[in-house]
């Protein structure tokens, strides 16, 4: 699962959780691979992602040197922002761990890269 | 299917898309093919997301990540909007009578420019008043023919002919 992903993820689906987001991340193995750089879609996507999660996320996973600390005015046009920005959205991968519901606990496990998001009857 | 949605309508290359009741991929796999910036394929079945897992090593597609979550969850599962849903839902015609429906209405939640999907010609009607009712402009792209073996056990002909329309449902 990629941090681009997590950064959209919430527990909402729960009965009683009014935002569930953003969710905690127990990492136990984590992957980092090489995806091909498309700065067109980086900067497209970078006004739709939550930052300081992103950057939670990220020290989560033990990778909080790659991201700069936050986004810069004219980041269209910076190409070593956008680079930043794709290896940390795109290239870092939870492959074993849990996700943590920040109001009820509730841990989605996520095994293989692939988030377990299925709710029980009586948590819908 | 997915050819047209990039050629036609220019909703592939460089948007966000999310494969609803993606099964083993072919849809996500399509859409990476031609451009997609980021897939996310959502199924309720892990088995058919292993599945879709293998697929995806071998074709080498690195931009697609997977979440095991019903198309219930998936309505609240996300705190923005895609640009664009595919999917290929399961019609509906014998244990789960207007899934495909329930599809439609999650998909439309879920996009911000518009939704792809396939469903039976003989439920047309029913399926672009619907739509329509949930603030969609629906647009029928094609009219298709599948000639489908038989695969489940409750399958009593050796083949069918079953005709499909492929939606295009406009969003903004």
């Amino acid at each position: 699962m990629k941090l681009l992903t997590h950064n959209m993820l919430t527990s909402k689906a729960i009965k009683q959780v009014n935002t569930g987001y953003p969710l905690l991340i127990e990492a136990r193995d984590v992957k980092v691979s090489e995806v091909e750089f498309n700065p067109e879609f980086i900067a497209k996507i970078i006004p739709k992602v939550d930052w300081d999660c992103l950057r939670r996320a990220a020290e989560q996973l033990g990778h909080l040197d790659k991201i700069p600390a936050s986004v810069p005015d004219t980041y269209e046009n910076q190409q070593e922002f956008l680079k930043q920005a794709h290896h940390v959205l795109l290239e870092i991968e939870l492959i074993n761990g849990d996700l943590v519901c920040p109001e009820s606990n509730r841990k989605f496990p996520v095994t293989d890269g692939i988030p377990n998001m299925l709710l029980r009857e009586d948590e819908i | 299917m997915i050819h047209t949605i990039a050629s036609s309508f220019d909703d592939i290359e460089n948007r966000s898309i999310l494969d609803l009741g993606c099964g083993c991929g072919m849809l996500s796999i399509g859409c990476v093919m031609l451009g997609a910036g980021s897939v996310v394929g959502v199924d309720i079945d892990p088995d058919a997301l292993d599945t879709c897992q293998q697929n995806l090593e071998d074709f080498e597609m690195d931009n697609v990540d997977l979440i095991n979550a019903s198309v219930e969850e998936a309505g609240l599962l996300f705190r923005n909007k895609f640009d664009v849903v595919v999917m290929n839902p399961p019609f509906g015609t014998k244990h789960n009578k207007g899934l495909d429906m329930k599809f439609l209405e999650t998909a439309l939640k879920l996009a911000s420019r518009s939704v792809y999907s396939l469903h039976k010609t003989s439920t047309r009607d029913h399926v672009l008043k619907k739509a329509q009712s949930w603030g969609a402009k629906p647009q029928v792209v094609a009219e298709l023919r599948y000639d489908l073996p038989a695969t489940y056990k409750h399958h009593t002909k050796a083949s069918v002919d079953i005709n499909v329309d492929f939606i295009r449902f406009a969003v903004s």
